[in-house]
Parts: C-alpha cells; structure tokens; sequence
C-alpha cells in the first residue's frame, strides 16, 4: 500500500509491514481523543519513523493516490483535529 | 473506518473538488495544470521569503553578537582598571543579549528547516507536474470520452492529492515565516528605539557608557605616558621613580604642563 506522510511524500508499504504498525496507529489515536499533546506527538514520531524504516520512498513521477495519509511530523494535535473535521489546513 | 483513513478521505475529496471544475474533461486537465504551475510558482516563492526572513534573523543575530562583543570588551576594560561594579554591570547588560541571541538562532534554525522543507516540496511537486503534463497529452490525443474519463479521474486524484498536500506545505511555512517576522521586527524596533543601544553604545550617554569612556580615555592616557616614559629614557628605569610619584599624582594635561615648566 501507498502511504503518504504529509510535506515528506509517499511510501511503498507492505500490507504486513502496514499492520504492525497498527499498534503505534492505535496509540496516537486514543492520544488524540484524550487531548494528551505530548503523548500525541511522542506517538506520531513513532508512527511515521516506523512508515520510514519500513517502507521505501514511492517513485516521484508517480500520480498515484495514496491509501493513507499521515500528519506531518511537526503537526500539532489542533491541527490534526482541523484535518477531522475538515476545515482549515487543506487548500480547497 | 480508521482515523487516517477519514483523514485521507477528506483531504482527498478536498482536494479534488479544487480541480474539477470544468465541464469538457480535455479543459479539466488543462485547468488542473494552469493550477499546478500557479502552485509552483507560489511554492518557490514562498521559498524566496522564508530565505529573506531567515537572513534577516541572521543579521539582526550578528548585530547583537556585535553589542554583545563590545560589552564584553568594556567588562574586561573595567576589570583592569579595577572596577568591578562596571563589570558586573556590563556583564549583567551583556547576558540578557546573550538571551536574545541564543532565541534568535533557535528562530534561525527553525526558518532554516522550513526552507529546506519547502525546498524538497518544490522538487517533488516540479516532477509530478511534469509527469502529469505528459500524462495529459496523452489522454488527450487518444480522447473518447468513456476511456478518457477513467484516465482522467485516475491522474487527477494522485495530483490532487499532491497537491493539496504541498499546498499545505506553503501555508503552514508562510505561517511561521510571519511568526517570526513579527518576533524579529519587535527586535528591530528595540534596536530602532535604542533600548538596546542605550545599554551597549560605547557612544552613547548612559551611565556605564560615561564612566567606561571616560576610564577608557584615562587609561589611553596612562598607556601613552608609560609608552613615553619607557621610550624616551629606556635606561632610566631607577631615574623615572623620582619623577614617578609626581607623574602618578597628576593628571595627565597637567603632567605635560608640568613637564614643559620643567623644561623652561
């Protein structure tokens, strides 16, 4: 699968590789329900530093959709809330 | 439905909406491109400010380094004059700027990071445009409207997903890179309203300054008569010990006034 980390681009993932990073997925997001900012963010590093060392870069020319996208590494958990809820954030 | 997957989907649709606009899918891909080049455009531009503003963190850092150097300078001044009051004040003066610019460089380093992000989007997204300009000649000389619109709807998610997700890239540095402007301009206006200098300006009219100037010219002086007494009669070390207590005691002007009546 196609994964993006937003302002870093698209990696190629294994459908396992992608599933064992269930786990840290399932951290950031209950950090996000509880509001936890630094928890969140400790969580996100993780996550996206587990989608860099087991995925390879997707190739630049590609116009392929991604199957999931990831918050940048900096992003606050406001900002991620924004994404939900779809405001602000995506150029539209 | 997982939080990333609504998140993509969202972003997706958001993103895509902003290209299907026209009516003829030939005019969408033509559309979506015009917008494509419009964003790299703003994307290099953005580069070219967050640039600006972080050589202007870097003067304005090299600025206080100055004051900062020249404080120093007074404090060790004072130390050989024996006065350890104006030291102390200068030193004290001489680590609040040492606060400032330890901030300013951690402003450096983040507009130095937004930069190099920026750089990389720019890079990325110069390579799908392109892919997507090819792709779109494409589609467009074998156009019949079924098989096309398939193409079409294929190349334009992948675009515009990319770019949505570089068109955020821009926002949020254009963000910080006003952050910071304004972080840097309030430091501007310090400078500009002489709070600053007030404290630092050898030149300036300010107690230290005074008191510093005035022991920097005395000891000038003093440096100047040694050098004299020392050059003048190198063999008369023992002999200058004589004249030594009434050179000490006075001040230097009067010392030449009484140097030439001894002449006379």
């Amino acid at each position: 699968m196609i994964v993006r980390i937003l302002g870093e681009g698209q990696y190629d993932l294994s459908d396992d590789a992608a599933s064992s990073l269930n786990d840290l997925d399932a951290t950031v997001e209950s950090a996000i329900e509880a509001g936890d900012e630094a928890g969140f963010r400790a969580a996100l590093r993780q996550l996206l530093d587990g989608v860099r060392t087991a995925g390879a870069p997707h190739e630049a020319e590609s116009l392929a959709p991604s199957d999931l996208i990831l918050p940048m590494a900096d992003a606050t958990l406001a900002e991620v809330k924004d994404m939900l809820s779809g405001d602000g954030l995506i150029p539209g | 439905m997982s939080m990333w997957q609504r998140i993509s989907l969202i972003f997706r649709s958001k993103a895509n909406k902003a290209l299907g606009r026209a009516e003829d899918p030939r005019e969408t891909l033509d559309y979506s491109y015009q917008r494509q080049l419009d964003l790299l455009a703003q994307v290099r531009r953005g580069v070219a400010d967050v640039a600006t503003s972080r050589k202007r963190v870097e003067l304005q850092i090299n600025q206080l380094q100055v004051q900062s150097d020249k404080l120093q300078g007074q404090a060790e001044q004072a130390i050989t004059v024996q006065r350890e009051d104006l030291a102390r004040e200068a030193l004290t003066r001489k680590s609040g700027l040492t606060s400032q610019i330890t901030d300013l460089k951690t402003q450096q380093a983040q507009l130095q990071g937004e930069e190099e992000k920026l750089t990389l989007a720019q890079q990325r997204l110069s390579a799908k445009v392109e892919a997507f300009r090819t792709r779109k000649e494409t589609i467009k000389a074998t156009y019949t409207a079924a098989e096309a619109q398939s193409k079409i709807n294929e190349a334009m998610s992948g675009i515009g997903e990319e770019m949505g997700d570089v068109g955020m890239a821009i926002q949020r540095a254009e963000d910080k890179t006003a952050q910071m402007q304004a972080r840097a301009s309030a430091i501007d206006e310090l400078i500009a309203s002489g709070a600053l200098d007030d404290a630092t300006s050898l030149n300036k009219g300010d107690d230290i300054s005074r008191e510093l100037e005035a022991m920097s010219s005395q000891s000038e002086v003093e440096a100047e008569l040694a050098r004299l007494k020392g050059g003048s009669a190198p063999q008369a070390i023992e002999g200058g010990q004589d004249g030594g207590e009434i050179l000490a005691a006075e001040e230097p002007a009067q010392t030449q006034t009484s140097e030439s009546k001894d002449t006379q």
